[in-house]
């Protein structure tokens, strides 16, 4: 997926680019507990793994991954208003992906972090289980929502 | 378009990633280079 524009102008701009071999670096691969390529770790600066993946994936399906990843990225260091950015960002522009309606619970999540209003977690169950009725996302969401009136 | 510039040495490139505070991405691979 390397080669394609749309990625290599994505990780040029968001990313310090990190290639382990391995038959170069089995280390390094140990050193993150990976037993299995592809395997794809996005880590925070000072290199903590905030996210991984692994297998093969299309562009349509990779995009939206490594920009979850950032999503995570900035949810660790309570950067809520960015987290939420990037993971609606990420729900709105890859909506048939794989990672979409994960990506919309941790945008609930974050906005949840920002603000304390319950209300963000009640509209993103609602979100989900109109756009994502067969995700695990919208049943781990399920809790958040609020009773109908009897 | 200029190509990814991969890093190979991890610290070297955690340092790099402090400096410019961006995030770190690690591709672990077999494929021949």
């Amino acid at each position: 997926v390397y080669p394609d524009d749309r990625v290599t102008a994505f990780v040029n701009e968001h990313f310090i680019p990190l290639r382990i071999h391995i038959k170069e670096n089995p280390q390094g691969f140990e050193r993150f507990g990976v037993q299995w390529t592809p395997t794809v770790i996005i880590a925070d600066s000072s290199g903590t793994e905030r996210y991984r993946f692994e297998g093969y994936l299309p562009v349509e399906e990779f995009l939206p991954q490594l920009e979850f990843g950032l999503g995570k990225v900035a949810f660790a260091r309570s950067a809520w208003k960015e987290a939420e950015e990037r993971f609606r960002h990420v729900a709105e522009t890859y909506p048939k992906s794989d990672v979409a309606s994960e990506a919309l619970y941790w945008a609930g999540v974050s906005k949840y972090k920002q603000t304390l209003d319950p209300s963000a977690l009640a509209e993103t169950a609602t979100a989900l289980r109109s756009r994502y009725p067969d995700s695990v996302w919208t049943k781990k969401a399920s809790v958040w929502e609020v009773p109908a009136p009897s | 378009m200029m190509p990814i510039a991969w890093k190979k040495d991890i610290d070297t490139a955690i340092e790099e990633a402090k400096l410019k505070r961006k995030a770190l991405l690690l591709d672990f691979t077999a494929a021949p280079s």
